[in-house]
This record gives structure tokens, C-alpha cells and sequence, in this order.
């Protein structure tokens, strides 16, 4: 809570388009190091934001290695534990790399963690797909909360959070511009929430 | 439409849209080496057929199962309904045991209808074909079939392309039903029968008609042939079965004055040497069996968007089914939109 007035404009940004394009060069290169190389790694984004920051990724790893990395993505939503609490969604695309995921390192990337249900869901879908060597997760923000014993291997940043915050990431893809937006929840969405569901005191994915 | 899928003309374009979208993801499960996803794990849907149809029950209980529901099969022969039951009593019985989703076939035009509206049963109801009045789920698989074939783009309808149904309109829920999906999804539509083979009220649809077929034939992207329902044909709706093929049948000759890219569609089965012959049902141009495959995707994205959430995803304001007292789950409002972070 900054100020009263927080409500029109609350949210500030904790991570601007340098700070992406660093991060996200970072991770490459961990990614790099950690596979000793980067021979069998699939990278699987998980939409809608996660897939850019995975083809982002590719290209980096690529300018590191010298060679293509297979990319893709993987839609959770069939997968998801609280299908139940809403309306049905609309799926998103899931395209495996026609290499397959049967015995390679599988790096699953997001854009915010944060209660670890999507992971959870996101490691059955790619369960029914294949059988990976080994499955890692890169994000670029975790903003804590777990509700499940879930980490990531290659984190953004680390940004500290309350429940009552929101953390916003747009990217140029999708949205015109990179950042990532810390804001609080508007008091109004909260009550509807509240009061529509009552159980559900947890959030509601990440 | 609201949590039943009745009848094709209660599709918004947007609904319509979103279940062939929905589909294409379907089938992209298919081919995968694990077919099946956890969705409706718990849900029932019980398959309500008081007509035989093999095709269409087993293609709905291979959808049903795809998405990991418990698949109930209820046939009206050798039923306590060939007992005498009424509907009511039938649907009470599977309210009783808890039907998440009722597929319902009847010979009776309308018996879906009553069962979603009655308040007898709490579930979705999904029409499998009802009497002479409608066959959604065919409508959808067909389009999704022309989208595929004819568009070949996610998220566009079927705008301009012209559809031309040939065959017995007057007993066809087909015909009926694909008439108000494609209109709704901007296709134009021009209906080829014998005049005794149309129904009362035709020129009231959202199609054009026509008695020949030749004519119609040359600027056409797809072709529907309908199977003449040697079941139903009861009076002399014309004269001779040699007659009906020479005027209104597909051969190979009537279909190469069609343009290069149109498709020959059939919901089947097939009438070989009567509505088409053989060479066209054979011919690469025919999509029967991929339409039958495309069958299930369209199944399977229809039951994940009326069972899949706590509400149907497809939009509820609708004034076709007047009975917003009888949803049990009455007071469920609108959720605010899902949160940003994933």
C-alpha cells in the first residue's frame, strides 16, 4: 500500500525491458552450464506468456551454442485442479517439437510461479506426452506463496510478494512492450471473488 | 444456448467458433501415444439412445472417454423403457444416479428439449439427433470438416464459402441443423431436392433452394449428400429409385463440373449406386470418414465446454429455451475475469 490514490494506477514495475532481455540471458547461460551443453534440451513454454519467453530463450541458448534448440508448448489447461471453480476455458495451442520429449531435458517455462499448481498440472500433461531424462523450470518472476512443493531451477527474480498484490509480466509479443508490473488487487474484483466462491481462498494457479 | 446444446440455431457465431477451435485442439490429443485427459474424471454421461445408432453412440462414448468420464450406455431396446416407461420416469432414474451429462437420441422431435426444460434431470443435455427436427453435433463435425478443408484457419468461421445439401431435407435433422450452423457461421446454403422432399416453411430458412442440381453444382465449395432414408420414404416422394439417382445422385461426371477445390460430404451411412457412387464415396474429394473421425474432436469439445468448468463456457443469454427456473445452479454469477498470473 504506497498511497490512497493507488487505486487508478497501483501498479509499478519491478522489471523493465533491459532487465528482461538480462535475465533472460542469464538463465541461457545456466542452462548451459548446469546440461554441460545443451545437446538434448526441449523447451516447453506454457502459454500465453511463457511460450515467448521460451522462443526467447531458444534464440539465446542458440547464439550460445550454435545450434537450434527445439521449442514448443504445452497447454495445461485440460490438466488444470480447478477447472471445477469456473466456466470451461478456452484451450491454448500445445505443439511438441517433432524431436519428441522421450529421453531429453525437458525445461518448462513460465512466466510467474507462484502457488505451483500450473507446474503440477503442466508435469501430468507432460506425463501423457513422453518420458523426459529430466524436467527443470525456468520463470522469470517467483513471487512465492507455494501451495505444493514445487521450485524452479532458473528464477528471474526472486520478488517477494503479498497475496494481495498482483504481478503483471507483459511482453512485446503480446502485449507491445516488456515489463513486469507489481500492483495490489482492486478491492471490488476481490469481494466478487469472495463472494461467488467461498472455499477458494487460495490462488487460483501459478 | 445456455448449459444444454438443443438445437443448432441457439449457436452464437462466437459459440460456434469456439467449440471448432476447441475441436481442433481435441484433435491434436488424438494423435498422440496416450489419448486420454483427466477432465471430466468423476463426471457421468449417460448415452440416452431410444433410436439405434451405433455410429453416433459409440462415437460419443469414445469422446466421453477420451476425456476420462464414466460412460453410461442406456438403450431404449430391451429397456424397462420397451417396458412402457415414459421419458419422465427414464430421466428421474438417471437423475438418481447422478448423470453429469445426458446424450440423448429420440425418434420424437423434441424430446431433448423437454428433457432439458422439464426440470426433471439437473445435467447438460446434448441433442444426438431428434426426430426430423435437429442433429447439432453432425452440423458442427460438418463445419468443422469444411473449415478444415475450405478455410484451413483457426478462429475464422465460414464466410462466403457457398454449401450446397442435396437429398431428403423434408425428413433430414441434418440438413436442418446445418442450415442454421452455416448461415450463423456466414455460409450461404442452397438446399437441392425433389419438390415433395423439401419441408412447409423452407423459404422461411436461411438458405436458398433449388431443383437442379446441376446448375448449383459449378459454384459450390462443398457438396452434402444426404442419405435417402429408405426407412421413411412411406409415400411416393418420387417416383423411381433409378429416377431419383439420375437427378439428384453424385457420379463422377457430375462431381468433375465441380470446382477443383470443392469437397463431397456425407454424414453417412452410405447408399452406394443411390444418392453417390461408388467412385465418388472412394474418391480423395469425399471427407465421409474424415468426418467420422472429425466426429469425436467435435464430441469431446463439446462435452469439455458444457461439463468441463462449474458452468458452460458457451454464452448464456438466449431466449430459445425459456426455463431459467428450472437450473438448479440458478444463483451462479458471472465469475470476474480469471486472474493474470500463471
Amino acid at each position: 500500500m504506497d498511497d490512497s490514490s493507488s487505486n487508478l494506477h497501483p501498479a509499478r514495475p519491478v522489471l523493465e525491458a533491459p532487465d528482461i532481455k538480462r535475465v533472460l540471458t542469464r538463465i541461457a547461460h545456466e542452462i548451459v552450464e548446469r546440461a554441460k551443453g545443451a545437446d538434448d534440451v526441449v523447451l516447453l513454454g506454457i502459454p500465453t506468456r511463457g511460450v515467448f519467453l521460451a522462443r526467447r530463450l531458444a534464440a539465446k541458448l542458440e547464439e550460445i551454442t550454435g545450434s537450434a534448440i527445439p521449442v514448443g508448448s504445452l497447454d495445461i489447461t485440460m490438466y488444470r485442479d480447478d477447472l471445477r471453480l469456473g466456466p470451461a476455458r478456452a484451450l491454448a495451442h500445445t505443439e511438441i517439437p517433432a524431436e519428441g520429449v522421450d529421453g531429453r531435458l525437458v525445461v518448462l517455462v513460465d512466466d510467474v510461479l507462484y502457488s505451483g499448481r500450473t507446474i503440477r498440472a503442466a508435469l501430468d500433461a507432460l506425463g501423457d506426452i513422453g518420458r523426459p531424462r529430466a524436467v527443470q523450470l525456468a520463470v522469470l518472476v517467483d513471487r512465492g506463496h507455494r501451495e505444493l512443493p514445487i521450485r524452479a531451477d532458473y528464477v528471474g527474480k526472486n520478488l517477494p510478494t503479498s497475496q494481495r498484490e498482483t504481478v503483471k509480466v507483459q511482453l512485446t509479443e503480446e502485449d507491445g512492450h516488456d515489463g513486469v508490473l507489481l500492483g495490489t488487487r482492486a478491492p471490488a474484483s476481490e469481494h466478487a471473488e469472495s463472494g461467488a466462491r467461498p472455499r477458494r481462498g487460495t490462488a487460483p494457479a501459478g | 444456448m445456455k448449459r444444454h446444446l438443443i438445437s443448432a440455431a441457439d449457436l452464437t457465431r462466437d459459440d460456434a467458433v469456439l467449440i471448432l477451435d476447441t475441436a481442433e485442439e481435441m484433435a491434436r490429443f488424438a494423435d498422440r501415444p496416450i489419448k486420454k485427459l483427466p477432465t471430466l474424471r468423476g463426471r457421468t454421461v449417460v448415452n440416452l439412445f431410444f433410436e439405434d445408432s451405433t455410429r453416433t453412440r459409440i462415437s460419443f462414448e469414445a469422446a466421453a472417454k477420451r476425456l476420462s468420464a464414466d460412460v453410461i450406455n442406456f438403450s431404449a431396446k430391451g429397456s424397462s423403457v420397451s417396458k412402457g416407461e415414459s421419458l419422465k420416469d427414464t430421466a428421474l432414474t438417471l437423475e438418481a444416479m447422478g448423470a453429469d451429462g445426458v446424450v440423448i437420441r429420440h425418434g420424437d422431435s423434441g424430446a431433448p428439449h423437454r428433457l432439458a426444460t422439464s426440470g426433471w434431470i439437473g445435467g447438460s443435455v446434448i441433442n444426438a439427433g431428434d426426430g426430423t427436427h435437429e442433429h447439432p453435433t453432425q452440423a458442427l463435425l460438418d463445419a468443422f470438416t469444411m473449415r478444415r478443408r475450405l478455410v484451413g484457419e483457426e478462429g475464422a468461421a465460414l464466410d462466403g464459402r457457398r454449401i450446397t445439401i442435396v437429398g431428403d431435407i423434408l425428413h433430414s435433422r441434418v440438413a436442418r441443423s446445418n442450415v442454421h450452423l452455416l448461415s450463423t457461421l456466414g455460409a450461404h446454403v442452397t438446399l437441392v431436392a425433389p419438390p415433395t422432399l423439401l419441408p412447409i416453411g423452407v423459404e422461411r430458412w436461411p438458405c436458398e433452394v433449388s431443383y437442379d442440381l446441376d446448375a448449383v453444382l459449378a459454384k459450390s465449395d462443398a457438396v452434402m449428400m444426404l442419405r435417402v432414408q429408405r426407412e421413411r420414404m412411406n409415400a411416393a416422394f418420387f417416383p423411381t429409385e433409378r429416377e431419383y439417382a439420375r437427378r439428384y445422385g453424385l457420379d463422377g461426371e457430375r462431381m468433375a463440373r465441380m470446382p477443383e477445390h470443392a469437397i463431397v460430404m456425407h454424414p453417412g451411412p452410405m447408399n452406394r449406386g443411390m444418392e453417390i457412387t461408388a467412385a465418388v464415396a472412394d474418391s480423395p474429394r469425399c471427407t465421409a470418414v474424415e468426418q467420422v473421425a472429425n466426429g469425436v474432436s467435435i464430441r469431446m469439445a463439446v462435452m469439455y465446454l458444457l461439463l468441463g468448468g462449474a458452468e458452460p463456457a458457451l454464452s448464456r443469454e438466449d431466449s430459445a429455451h425459456p426455463s431459467p427456473a428450472t437450473t438448479p445452479d440458478g444463483g451462479a454469477a458471472r465469475r470476474p475475469a480469471v486472474e493474470e498470473n500463471n
